[in-house]
């Protein structure tokens, strides 16, 4: 079937005139209700104010590309990840003002089939506005935009409306790890080359990210169902993708099915899942997931597959008439070597991938990257890391997290003894003495202590997850910074303990200890850190309160320390001495 | 061509006069009125590209359901899910296969269903009309997840003659077409409906013009089944006589009297393929095999699984069959001798 552009724009023309007869024809008649005519020209105004945003993306060389919309003034734009895959790190997107831009890789959602671009060149480029997709009912008209067919050789996104025919839709994984989750379904045409392309509510507001339909035995061309996926699912992981990490979606380690009784309950349950540290068990009812009532296997994963590996989400489960609410944190659906290494390349039955040109001879868009020579002004703006998409961007969020540690204080060069004292809100007298061979903790009559230069850290008190450990983890982030750990990255945003504010969160691991970092998004303040020993165990919880300036350098006034959901102690920081190491 | 579109926008704006505005605010409820009339069927299919699935809607608050006729049916496991939720068992209660439309009953007692009232719901529709298209057209929707609603336009009312070779359909009345992609894997059973809601239609089968490769999108009138449905729902209803000729005849041979068993007859028109055969029978001797295509017996052209068999109940014993099947591109002869007697018993009637 062809679909050359001639024929296309003839028949546009057609239709055009038709339409312009019409409402030349109906009014000396009297037969068109001003309401319609008004809603013309709010469609007109809506679709001249949006398209700017809309981006054409190019894999350098010419091989395929997609769609894309602008979301900030400096050029971060979205797209879909089987657009990016395809085109490499560098790529040429051109705008409705005819002009063609150098765009760089930022991050990619291999699962969610979402990538962040960068446009460069400009620090004013228009932008939509992102919506609340949740608003969103179904019948609500909607604009789907961007290049089907790679038509538009002058960068003008065709557009195309309907409405939304379902929500809270799910599409399952076809063959590789894409699987849309709590998508919007439309009946906008959605084809070839749309994809990565924004559909717009009615008045203009960036909803979704179109990437996918139900195709089956009319050819890869609209059937009456598009999906986007949802902005509020991209909402959750947008920090992650400014990360230029390749991020992951999140399993609760176990697998639901739905009872006779239309119940959804645990078919199998990982041994090392923190939902089963928890109490979580086969057979349990799930009753609800992130304050959301589950019905459906298909609402379970719709659910579940919006959020981002390592976030806490609450869960309630029934057992004998017994309700359990758990918060946890969730754990990754893929092995890193899944998502880094080239993903199972064959393209998903059901995406909208593009076609080559018509007329162009028929060669299929190597799924390699294309290894075309990047444009020499930009190709700083590229660092290779394993694990990341583009590593230049996490340094440059790092940069703008660490801001906060800075004001703490410089603690360089305090690598030697530390003693924090003072007594927990119960009352009970204690002291931490940090040294470069090993950590103690004077408490409740009590010794405790962790050796640092030889084994693992221990879970010592036992039953906090290693608080010991954790305050000498904390010293060394203070002191070293990237230099005291194997690891060091910015990860992105979550809301503090699954439901407090959105904070930005820095990575740190040595050896098999990892700690996350939690930093207040507004002030970039340090509010504390989440330590584990070792994978699938419990983590040693801490979090700062207040603020005390002891020497010029800023100290927490207490430490609440809690694991597995259980409060450990609240440490009020009484007296600080940092002084040099004197042998035990 | 160009007149004809200017006409349907024309009619098209006209609609839209008179309470638009309202309509627009009505929108919303009237998708959620209708889908909670709506109800997911799932029976038999799931192989080859027979799906398994397909639309149904609540004629009845006690569990009536109008659906399309299809291979979909032909299970004892036939499962209704509700918009609610709820998955209920459901029988077959009657059908009219040249209508396309079947109705089922639910297994359930004590239903209070919402449920469409043909007689005070339904309507008629002319060229222009706006219109929205419900149906869980690719299985999108399970559970309490409501079917996908589209939208679209009347393009024309007109009968939906078969044309032989190019497309053929057991209905053959008359069918609105309209421009939205109503007719997907599923979505038969589905409704039309004005944008107030009012009921128009049944969407049918999906239907391709091989000619042209080319889909139809259409729906069967509520006027043309009504009837029907209320009577089968009522028990007093007579399906229509098809191929007269054929229905009361006694079947002297069967084709498992030559060995052969055919794929299930599902279809109004289901293509004679030969499913399995007997190791050892005459069509074992004859050479062939499963997936053999019957495309000639005795000279005669074999359209259909029911044709061949009726074929085979005029045979006389003790003769030759001449066969023509088609295996892959080939065209493959066989003869077979006639038995002189069928060995399975005769009296039922040839379905």
């Amino acid at each position: 079937m062809s679909l050359g552009n001639g024929s296309n724009h003839g028949l546009g023309r057609g239709l055009l005139l038709v339409l312009l007869a019409t409402t030349w024809i109906a009014r000396p008649a009297g037969a068109v209700d001003p309401a319609v005519l008004a809603a013309e020209q709010a469609r007109v105004a809506v679709v001249s104010r949006v398209a700017p945003t809309v981006v054409a993306i190019f894999a350098r060389g010419g091989r395929g590309g997609g769609s894309g919309v602008l979301i900030t003034a400096d050029g971060y734009a979205l797209t879909n990840f089987h657009v990016t895959r395809g085109a490499g790190t560098f790529m040429k997107c051109g705008l409705n003002d005819g002009r063609l831009y150098d765009a760089v890789i930022v991050g990619n959602d291999p699962t969610g089939d979402v990538a962040l671009i960068k446009l460069l060149g400009r620090d004013d480029f228009p932008h939509a506005t992102l919506g609340n997709s949740d608003a969103l009912r179904v019948g609500d008209w909607t604009f789907a935009m961007g290049n089907p067919f790679l038509l538009a050789t002058d960068f003008h996104p065709t557009v195309t409306y309907g409405i939304v025919s379902g929500l809270h839709r799910y599409q399952y994984p076809a063959g590789t790890i894409l699987e849309y989750t709590d998508c919007i379904q439309v009946d906008a045409s959605i084809n070839p080359g749309n994809s990565g392309g924004p559909l717009f509510s009615g008045t203009g507001l960036l909803v979704g990210i179109n990437g996918r339909g139900s195709f089956e035995k009319r050819g890869r061309v609209n059937s009456g169902a598009g999906y986007a996926i949802s902005i509020n699912q991209i909402k959750l992981f947008m920090d992650h993708l400014r990360s230029g990490r390749i991020v992951d979606h999140a399993t609760l380690g176990a697998t639901v099915s739905t009872r006779e009784d239309g119940a959804v309950v645990v078919d199998g349950i990982l041994d090392a899942s923190e939902a089963f540290r928890r109490g979580l068990r086969k057979g349990d009812e799930i009753v609800s997931l992130a304050g959301r009532p589950i019905r459906s296997v298909n609402q379970f994963k719709n659910i579940l597959g919006i959020y981002p590996k390592g976030w806490k989400l609450p869960l309630v489960f029934r057992r004998d008439q017994v309700r359990t609410t758990a918060l946890l944190r969730l754990r990754g659906l893929h092995r890193d070597s899944e998502l880094t290494g080239t993903p199972k390349a064959r393209p998903r039955p059901g995406s909208p991938r593009p076609k080559p040109r018509p007329g162009s001879p028929k060669r299929r868009p190597s799924r390699k990257a294309p290894t075309a020579k990047p444009p020499e002004k930009y190709k700083h703006l590229h660092v290779k890391k394993p694990g990341f998409a583009n590593y230049y961007f996490n340094l440059q969020q790092q940069k703008r997290t660490l801001v906060g540690l800075a004001r703490l204080g410089d603690f360089s060069g305090l690598a030697e003894k530390w003693v924090l004292a003072g007594k927990t809100v119960a009352g009970e007298p204690y002291q931490f003495t940090l040294g470069k061979s090993g950590a103690g903790l004077d408490w409740k009559d009590k010794a405790f202590f962790q050796p640092l230069d030889k084994g693992d850290p221990v879970d010592e008190p036992s039953g906090s997850g290693g608080l010991l450990y954790a305050v000498h983890q904390w010293k060394t982030f203070l002191v070293k910074r990237e230099k005291g750990f194997g690891t060091f990255h910015y990860l992105g945003s979550e809301p503090l303990d699954g439901t407090g504010n959105r904070v930005d969160v820095m990575i740190t691991e040595l050896g098999n200890a990892r700690c996350r970092w939690y930093f207040g998004q507004k002030d970039g303040q340090l509010l504390g850190f989440d330590f584990q020993r070792e994978e699938d165990t419990d983590e040693c919880e801490l979090r700062f309160q207040g603020d005390v300036v002891r020497d010029g350098r800023h100290w927490p006034k207490t430490i609440q320390v809690s694991s597995a959901g259980r409060p450990i102690g609240v440490f009020r920081i009484e007296s600080v001495q940092m002084k040099q190491e004197t042998t035990r | 061509m160009r007149v004809g579109i200017l006409v349907l926008f024309g009619l098209a704006l006209l609609e839209l006069t008179g309470p638009g505005a309202a309509v627009a605010q009505s929108i919303h409820s009237t998708i959620q009125r209708v889908q909670s009339r709506m109800v997911k069927v799932f029976g038999a299919g799931g192989i080859r590209r027979l799906h398994a699935y397909s639309t149904g809607f609540l004629v009845s608050p006690t569990g009536h359901v109008a659906t399309v006729w299809s291979h979909v049916l032909d299970t004892d496991e036939l499962t209704v899910v509700l918009a609610d939720g709820r998955r209920i068992s459901a029988k077959v209660l009657g059908a009219e296969p040249q209508l396309d439309l079947a109705v089922l009953q639910l297994k359930a007692d004590g239903l209070e269903l919402p449920a469409w009232n043909l007689a005070s719901d339904s309507g008629d529709a002319g060229p222009g009309t706006r219109v929205l298209g419900f149906s869980n057209m690719f299985k999108v929707a399970t559970g309490d997840e409501k079917v996908s609603v589209l939208h679209g336009v009347v393009a024309t009312k007109a009968p939906l003659a078969t044309r032989r070779g190019s497309f053929e359909t057991a209905y053959e009345g008359t069918a609105f077409i309209v421009d939205a992609v109503t007719n997907n894997p599923g979505a038969g059973g589905g409704v039309l409906t004005t944008r107030g809601g009012r009921l128009l239609g049944m969407i049918g089968k999906e239907l391709r013009n091989a000619e042209t490769n080319t889909w139809v999108n259409y729906a069967v009138p509520i006027s043309e089944i009504r009837k029907p449905i209320e009577e089968i729902i009522a028990g007093r209803y007579r399906a229509r006589q098809r191929e007269p000729e054929g229905v009361d005849e006694v079947a002297r041979f069967r084709p498992l009297d030559f060995g052969l068993v055919l794929v299930p007859d599902v279809l109004f028109r289901t293509p004679a393929f030969v499913d399995r055969v007997q190791p050892g029978s005459a069509a074992a001797r004859a050479g062939l095999q499963p997936d053999d295509l019957v495309l000639f017996v005795n000279g005669d052209l074999i359209q259909s699984c029911r044709v061949l068999k009726q074929r085979l109940g005029r045979l006389e014993a003790g003769g030759v069959l001449k066969m023509t099947v088609r295996r892959g591109d080939r065209l493959v002869p066989a003869e077979l001798p006639v038995p002189a007697k069928s060995s399975t018993p005769s009296g039922e009637k040839s379905r």
